[in-house]
């Protein structure tokens, strides 16, 4: 491989991990803070995927149209949390176990759901930046991708600030530290648990966006992005909204780079390869504690 | 004498018995459906393509009911879905088999599904109609096995006739690109194989994990390694993704021809939003509205087709599967009213040894199960425009270039369509 190709491979992946970062910051949230087994969460992308692809038919751009999802998946978020806490996290025991086939059986009723809705065609959008290119010097980079780029960058540096600087974002890294301090200092954790777990699925409506802005999407999607966005939270270490980025860039380096050599369809085994590896030296992830 | 009598009253209270019961049943069997068997994709990446073909399928059961049947019994359409799975097909097919007592078979889309299920219908000695498969019975060598796609046995159809137009074009080095997954890889072999046998230097030979994302690093090696001609093989979401990847990055000038098996590129949703992004691509096809292929009945068909493909949420156009599917219930049609039997050997024979009328054409069969004659079009992107769905009804975009028996139009170097 030469170094012009590598140089390339590793600027795409830096992109690549951008996009792999932004599609897993609101599972960071849910499962690495509030420790909510959310196994529905690549659903819920795939949901403001094509929250976006109906937007899109009224001539709505496909950012835009992510952007105007948040709110209305901050409601639908609200609502999942009070029904999941209500029929699980309230009545206690085995609520992991029996937190994860709810999380299942939400993500079957909205992938059957969008079956019944779209049909199992492979949807995609039109915007200015998909399928155009900008030219840095001999290399053209995916417009698509660099916006990916940018909304992970601003997702996480909005996240990353709400929760170290505002009340409730501190409050809501404290639930995930202590549940009983947080109560005893008067703070209701169900009602933060709720709030957050709503900001998780708002940015489902952004990153959902971005899964249709980067490629095709049918219902069935979220199945094959539960390992990617499980692995790069887990490697990121649970709950570290920078580490999620920096989970997320490694992924995508090291795909990209093993795309561009010799033996491509190393590809997956090389990403996971390296999850194992920092687990076994490091079992909390990257930055975890 | 007693005893005799016993025994006469006992054997005649028997066969009475016997009557009574077989009676009620030979008069239900004659009233029941003949049951017709298939397991399909309708979720999970080959659901598109599936559910059109389900969709073509079930049209011929309505056409043929409302005609009254075969052998005087309506015929009924057991489906299920497998999830575009091949790990659940043998499971879906026994229970076809066992559960359901299905009369006719039909194999699922594709090749990936199909392969689990031959040693099932080889070993309980099956009639089982081929769906788009390739070389699916190359090795199991089922002699009741009738496959209903134009590409014939062997990746000549397919890989011949579009390294044949690359080398047409000048091109002397060849990028091999394949998904690493059954058929992708079949069909990458295949064409490995032709371009050593024509000469070409392969320059760039990689497979690639299902399911790829983003194709930039690829198509960069790509370009990096200058062949003159790229061969594809690859599934719905990488072929758009590849499609576009291509566009963004450049694929270099020293490129005259790019294609040859790409799935995806066939269907409308994908298609659409391509739109003038797949100028210049070659690709293999089953049907298209060019004046070569206006079989009897085809137009027709599709036409009922597409007044129901809107309501059924499937490929608008159906112009790829459909008719395919419509015309294997056409074959089965033929050989059951021929024959007067639902005796697999019996039909399996007559399909054997006879030329099968159906919308996609005449088709006779080889010896492993495969069209005699393939009669696979290449075609080319030509002139293809934005936010258009209605160009791809009629002709001019999609350009047969091969084979010559169904040429519309000449290949065009890749480099010229996207100027």
């Amino acid at each position: 491989m030469d170094l012009e190709l590598l140089y390339e491979a590793i600027i795409s992946g830096i992109l690549l991990g951008c996009f792999y970062a932004a599609v897993s910051l609101g599972l960071s949230l849910a499962f690495g803070l509030l420790d909510v087994p959310h196994i529905a969460h690549p659903s819920f992308l795939v949901l403001g995927a094509f929250a976006t692809y109906m937007l899109g038919l009224q001539g709505v751009d496909p950012l835009l149209a992510g952007l105007l999802m948040m709110p209305v998946f901050f409601v639908f978020g609200l609502a999942v949390y009070q029904f999941y806490y209500s029929t699980f996290e309230k009545r206690g025991t085995d609520t992991g176990l029996r937190g994860i086939a709810f999380f299942f059986g939400v993500a079957f009723i909205v992938e059957v759901g969008l079956i019944v809705a779209f049909g199992v065609d492979q949807r995609l959008v039109e915007a200015p930046y998909i399928g155009t290119s900008t030219r840095f010097g001999e290399m053209r980079i995916p417009n698509r991708m660099l916006v990916a780029f940018g909304v992970a960058v601003l997702i996480t540096t909005v996240l990353t600030i709400y929760l170290a600087k505002t009340f409730t974002g501190r409050a809501i890294k404290a639930v995930a530290q202590d549940e009983g301090a947080l109560r005893l200092m008067g703070a209701d954790p169900v009602r933060i648990k709720r709030f957050a777990f709503a900001i998780a699925t708002a940015t489902c409506a952004l990153a959902g966006a971005l899964l249709i802005i980067v490629g095709p999407v049918d219902p069935g999607l979220g199945r094959l992005y539960i390992g990617r966005t499980f692995c790069v939270v887990v490697l990121a270490g649970l709950g570290s909204m920078s580490g999620t980025v920096v989970a997320g860039l490694i992924l995508g380096i090291a795909e990209s780079i093993v795309l561009a050599s010799v033996g491509a369809a190393w590809a997956p085994a090389v990403a996971f390869g390296i999850l194992l590896v920092v687990l076994g030296v490091r079992p909390a992830g990257l930055f975890g504690r | 004498m007693q005893h005799t009598r016993r025994k006469l009253l006992a054997g005649a209270s028997a066969l009475l018995a016997a009557t009574a019961l077989a009676a009620p049943g030979a008069v239900l069997a004659q009233g029941q459906p003949i049951k017709v068997g298939i397991g399909i994709a309708q979720t999970g990446p080959l659901g598109g393509g599936g559910k059109a073909a389900l969709l073509g399928l079930q049209m011929w059961v309505d056409d043929v009911n409302a005609k009254g049947g075969l052998l005087g019994r309506k015929v009924q359409l057991i489906a299920y879905d497998d999830q575009s799975n091949p790990a659940v097909t043998p499971g879906i097919y026994t229970k076809l088999l066992d559960v359901d007592k299905v009369d006719l078979l039909v194999a699922p889309y594709g090749t990936n599904p199909t392969a689990p299920i031959m040693p099932l219908v080889k070993q309980r000695d099956l009639l089982l109609m081929g769906n788009f498969s390739f070389d699916a019975n190359a090795k199991i060598q089922h002699d009741k096995w009738f496959n209903n796609a134009p590409w014939g046995a062997g990746a000549v159809a397919w890989g011949g006739t579009f390294l044949e137009a690359g080398k047409a074009l000048g091109g002397k080095t060849i990028a091999f690109l394949a998904a690493d997954a059954e058929f992708a890889q079949n069909l990458a072999t295949g064409a490995r194989a032709i371009s050593k046998a024509m000469g070409l230097q392969t320059v760039y030979d990689q497979n690639y994990p299902p399911n790829t994302v983003d194709f930039s690093s690829m198509i960069r090696a790509v370009r990096n390694a200058k062949p003159d001609i790229v061969f594809v093989a690859s599934y719905p979401g990488e072929s758009a993704a590849l499609v576009r990847a291509v566009n963004e990055i450049g694929v270099g000038s020293s490129v005259k021809l790019i294609g040859g098996g790409m799935v995806g590129l066939q269907f409308t949703p994908i298609m659409e939003p391509l739109g003038s992004m797949l100028n210049g691509f070659v690709n293999f096809h089953s049907w298209v509205p060019e004046k070569t292929m206006d079989f009897p009945g085809v137009a027709d068909f599709l036409k009922r087709y597409q007044a129901r493909a809107v309501q059924e949420k499937v490929d608008p156009l159906g112009f790829y599967l459909p008719p395919y599917n419509y015309a294997i219930g056409q074959m089965l049609e033929q050989a059951v009213t021929a024959t007067k039997s639902l005796d697999h050997k019996m039909l399996a024979d007559y399909i054997r040894k006879n030329e099968m009328k159906t919308i996609v054409g005449n088709i006779r069969y080889d010896a492993v199960g495969e069209w005699a004659t393939p009669r696979l079009p290449m075609i080319q992107f030509q002139g293809v425009t934005d936010k258009n769905v209605d160009q791809f009804r009629g002709p001019g975009r999609q350009v047969i270039i091969a084979p010559a028996k169904l040429q519309t139009g000449n290949v065009q170097p890749f480099d010229k369509l996207r100027k």
